[in-house]
């Protein structure tokens, strides 16, 4: 992964808010993710356009205290679930 | 409290064309009379979603047997669930597919029995294998993402390079091969079914590398052949944490395979609401948590991770569903497993499968 990889939401996942658990939610064939509001924030921008680096951009000027590194470790850990496939 | 459930496995009917001999379906099994109807199946779906259920497995059976499919479907996605149809293949047209997938199925989990028509059609027990290859193609050219299921025994273990073939030709995003679990018709044919160390030995391998190869393109899912290993696969995640399964009579069950443990009072939806089932039945909290373990897991490293393994094969195989499941090399009663694999998966008389008992 570099910061012009371009991550998307896998075919066949689905994002949704779970008003039972009061969570942004991925839901996809083997299971369902629970997001916190930064998980959420970046999934919503794994959009298939944004780079690793937009992305990194965008959530440090909405949260405060999030470093590239967090980011590019969640994103990470998403790939890694199945949830997020990465272009480039 | 328990956690909230994350699926519901809906087996909503036990009828089916096929008559595959590994089914994991029960001896018994439930005739069309006692099945849940319509409405109450949209209740399940409705007490199920507001216990945090987020995923309902359409599963039977053969699930596109139920005519209200559409409609079931269609209620279990207004609720936001991401819908799975669990199926043979037989019954799907393009036409009923457009009409599913117009009203909610997210994905499709196809079963296949073995990677040529002729082996596949002996272990179904009907001609089913060519509806399989239209199924496959009807389900990619409408987009929806498919993965394939192949429960691996003695009889098609040593084709698995084939069937890895089939999947990818299929279109399969991803592939579950899965070693025969052996409950119901499958344990009824054990003898049939277990495969040889040597046929294992010969697979693993084959399965690591199109794993390798396959990797971005189909992802492989393997499940071991407990009975052949040291260690047992996990309950789920645990007893009553993250599933439950509503049978086609109404029965809940903490695992699909539960009705085989004798003295397990089991509750039905008939009755009582789902979420006091789910946390404060009897059956539920049988097996939850760590507590109700004896040794050797009470004080084992692993039992966190594979929760003492299958309470229905303790059952099965020691008579008492809280014994360290016997496939573990830690169990007093692992004997017993490997007299069986040195009596069954070498027999002198090759047995011959008994095919599901079609519904009449
Ligand atoms: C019982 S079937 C019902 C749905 C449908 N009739 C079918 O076969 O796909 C549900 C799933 O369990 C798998 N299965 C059946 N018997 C099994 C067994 N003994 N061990 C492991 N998986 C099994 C099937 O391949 C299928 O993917
Ligand atoms: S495993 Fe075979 S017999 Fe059992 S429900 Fe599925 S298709 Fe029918
Ligand atoms: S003793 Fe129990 S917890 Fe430990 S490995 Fe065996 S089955 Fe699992």
């Amino acid at each position: 992964m570099t910061p012009e990889s371009v991550p998307r939401i896998r075919p066949g996942a689905r994002v949704s808010y779970d008003q039972v658990r009061e969570s942004a939610v991925v839901l996809f064939p083997e299971g369902v993710l629970v997001l916190n509001e930064t998980a959420a924030a970046v999934v919503d921008l794994c959009d298939g356009r944004a780079t690793i680096g937009d992305i990194t951009r965008r959530l440090a000027d909405d949260f405060s205290g999030v470093e590239p590194r967090d980011v590019v470790e969640l994103v990470e850990r998403l790939v890694a679930r199945g949830v997020v496939v990465l272009d480039g | 409290m328990a956690e909230a459930p994350f699926g519901l496995l809906a087996e909503l009917t036990h009828r089916c064309p096929l008559r595959c001999g590994y089914c994991s379906n029960p001896l018994e099994l439930v005739r069309r009379r006692d099945e849940l109807d319509t409405g109450q199946w949209f209740s399940v779906f409705d007490q199920a979603r507001a216990l945090g259920v987020l995923q309902v497995h359409l599963s039977g059976g053969e699930p596109l047997g139920r005519k209200d499919l559409p409609e079931l479907v269609g209620h279990a996605a207004g609720l936001g669930c991401y819908v799975n149809l669990v199926t043979s293949g037989l019954g799907l047209t393009e036409e009923r597919l457009a009409d599913l997938v117009s009203r909610g199925v997210d994905h499709v989990q196809l079963s296949v029995q073995d990677a040529d028509r002729a082996g596949a059609d002996r272990i179904a027990g009907v001609r089913a294998h060519d509806h399989k290859l239209v199924a496959a193609d009807l389900v990619t050219a409408i987009g929806v993402p498919l993965t394939v299921n192949v429960v691996l025994h003695r009889r098609n273990l040593d084709n698995v390079a084939g069937l890895i073939a089939l999947a990818e030709r299929m279109g399969a995003q991803r592939l579950e091969l899965a070693n025969t679990q052996y409950y119901g018709w499958a344990l009824r044919n054990r003898a049939a079914l277990l495969p040889t160390a040597e046929q294992l030995a010969a697979a693993n391998p084959v399965v690591a590398a199109a794993q390798d190869r396959l990797r971005g393109t189909m992802e492989i899912v393997y499940v071991i052949a407990d009975y052949h290993e040291a260690h047992p696969k996990p309950c789920m995640h645990g007893w009553g944490a993250r599933q439950l399964t509503v049978a086609p009579d109404g029965k809940v069950l903490p695992c699909p395979a539960a009705t085989v443990i004798a003295d397990l009072e089991v509750d039905n939806v008939r009755d009582k609401a789902l979420a006091d089932i789910w946390h404060d039945s009897r059956s539920f909290n049988a097996y939850r948590g760590t507590d109700w373990m004896r040794d050797p897991c009470r004080g084992c490293a692993r039992r966190e991770v594979d929760f003492g393994g299958c309470r229905c094969q303790a059952f099965q195989l020691t008579e008492d569903a809280a014994n360290t499941d016997p496939v573990c090399s830690l169990s007093p009663d692992r004997g017993t497993v490997d007299l069986i694999l040195a009596a069954e998966t070498r027999p002198v008389v090759e047995p011959a499968l008994v095919m599901r008992q079609a519904d009449r």
